[in-house]
């Protein structure tokens, strides 16, 4: 194991984090801060509670999440499509690493930022509503298994895509929605008949549902499925990435 | 001794149906340096990509040091460094973060002073803290070739090297060229700058359209071809050679106003000057002379051009 290398791009990723800390990680605490004006109070002050938690504190997990999701795509995602696109990944390529390793120092990278964002949104949380957490060891599994598997989809959305535009695709035509519909801002227990059927084909609802229950101990779905369903997408993906790095797929041709 | 670099077989067909390499063979001595000649689009950089493990080939086998680069490629890639043709950095990390990233990434430990040390070389130490972004092309080419020795290779791949670069690095690299070489690290540049062989290269080869069509040793190949023309404009025209000259072996041109001499410019007596004091004698007098190096210029284009 060459544990020099990961550790040399585990750094270089977080040294870059740390240079944008105003994208990385003060916008996410603004755009967090501003759900809850909106959601939070704007809405929750009709809304009161969904069972039977304060409207602000219920949506928390699942902004929690909504910015887990999409920074850990897009900071993997761009993390490996920078150096594609500047060419500098030819170092990357001539250099004595493992797949395993280019994985776990990227992975690594973009998911400890994004642990370390959800992290601060449940800070930033905090001052604005009661917060109580039940389970705070399946929460902080939750959100590790969460960042890990996601950065692992951005990682791979960063190297299938060819243009900036590709980059974007994803995380804004699937994720963002998913996230939206998936429960963030409600429980799927207050859907019409069809819709809550349809809603259990997206993945982000028992994301959201196994955090949510880590926090209050009400899910909408069993927290075994959540787990269950977490791993189903960490294993696809890890699948995923071996298939990509035996092929050589845009990489190596 | 046994070569450092051997490629066997090689060839590199791309997904597009391009085939860029054919069956390419090419052994590489320990501690020489190697210049591997060719056009635009010859297959050089590709032959490298897959030296240094950036393109998968089609087929063949490459061993670097005798360990096999799929097999064994952790061993082999250790042993390169690799200074791609195009300037490609991470604009936003400082010179000393990247090149000791560099040194990382190739499993090495931390050596600041080695580390001072190649940018002390590369005259690159005052621009440590500096951003990537912020250095011009010279710099950031040295730079480059920082990341590339950070990890002492042991085999350094020079593509395009020159590319664009003023005088004073070129001197500049070619001085480092020489002192690695010293230090028994094998050099290998790419170019299309027949110069840079000339003044660089143990041996030579010759890439086109995705074969090895040669490989000489430079000494032999100068010898073969090392030879130059002097070109005398004539004040007058002359009807014939005068018989005095006859020795020169000169070849007057149709209209009688050029003489043409041909000699072996890597001998002690070319006769240059003394052919330029028996015109004198001749009272035979010119307005300008020109001199003209064929050496590898010229072989290189015939080989080019005898190609299918």
């Amino acid at each position: 194991m060459n544990l020099r290398a990961v550790w040399a791009i585990y750094r270089v990723e977080m040294a870059r984090a740390f240079r944008t800390v105003l994208q990385s990680i003060i916008s996410p605490v603004i755009s967090t801060s501003l759900y809850f004006v909106v959601f939070g109070s704007a809405i929750g002050s009709r809304i009161t509670e969904i069972d039977g938690i304060s409207y602000g504190a219920f949506i928390v997990p699942g902004l929690i999440m909504l910015s887990l999701l999409t920074q850990s795509i897009s900071n993997a995602s761009f993390a490996i499509y920078f150096p594609k696109f500047v060419g500098s990944i030819y170092e990357l390529l001539s250099a004595p690493v493992s797949y395993l390793e280019i994985v776990i120092a990227y992975v690594g990278g973009a998911a400890t930022k994004s642990i370390i964002l959800g992290l601060i949104i449940l800070a930033t949380a905090s001052l604005f509503v009661p917060l109580r957490i039940e389970h705070p060891f399946w929460m902080l599994a939750f959100l590790i298994l969460t960042a890990v598997t996601f950065s692992l989809f951005g990682f791979i959305i960063g190297i299938w895509a060819k243009s900036f535009e590709q980059l974007q695709l994803v995380p804004l035509l699937i994720v963002t929605p998913l996230t939206f519909l998936g429960g963030s801002f409600y429980s799927i227990h207050m859907l019409p008949g069809i819709w809550k059927t349809i809603t259990l084909f997206n993945p982000v609802v028992y994301l959201i549902s196994g955090f949510r229950w880590s926090f209050y101990g009400k899910a909408d779905v069993s927290v075994g499925v959540s787990l269950g369903m977490t791993l189903v997408f960490l294993i696809v993906c890890i699948g995923i990435v071996a298939w990509i790095f035996k092929t050589g797929y845009r990489l190596r041709n | 001794m046994p070569s450092i670099l051997s490629i066997s077989g090689v060839s590199k067909t791309y997904a597009t149906g391009f085939t860029a390499l054919k069956q390419v063979n090419l052994d590489i001595e320990r501690g020489e340096i190697f210049a591997l000649l060719g056009p635009n689009g010859a297959g050089k950089t590709t032959l490298i990509s897959i030296v240094c493990g950036i393109v998968n080939r089609s087929s063949g086998t490459v061993t670097v040091d005798g360990n096999d680069i799929n097999k064994d490629y952790r061993a082999a890639r250790s042993l390169i460094g690799l200074v791609p043709q195009e300037l490609t950095i991470d604009a936003f990390e400082s010179v000393w973060a990247t090149v000791n990233y560099s040194r990382g990434l190739f499993g090495k430990p931390a050596n600041p002073a080695f580390v001072e040390k190649v940018l002390r070389d590369l005259s690159l130490w005052d621009k440590k803290d500096a951003k990537a972004i912020t250095l011009s092309g010279g710099m950031k080419r040295r730079l480059m070739i920082a990341k590339a020795l950070s990890h002492e290779p042991r085999v350094l791949f020079l593509d395009e090297p020159t590319a664009g670069v003023d005088v004073e690095l070129r001197q500049d690299m070619w001085e480092m060229v020489r002192r690695l070489r010293e230090d028994g690290v094998t050099i290998i540049l790419t170019t299309h700058y027949i110069e840079e062989a000339e003044a660089m290269a143990d041996r030579v080869g010759v890439i086109s359209r995705g074969e090895i069509i040669l490989v000489e040793r430079k000494a032999e190949l100068m010898r073969k071809l090392g030879r130059k023309q002097m070109t005398l404009e004539l004040r007058a025209p002359l009807a014939s050679v005068p018989e005095a000259l006859s020795r020169y072996a000169l070849e007057l041109s149709g209209d009688g106003n050029q003489l043409t001499y041909t000699y072996d410019n890597q001998s002690d007596r070319p006769g240059v000057a003394s052919l330029i004091r028996d015109l004198e004698a001749a009272g035979i007098q010119f307005r300008d002379l020109d001199t003209k190096n064929s050496s590898l210029e010229e072989i290189f284009v015939n080989l080019l051009r005898q190609e299918p």
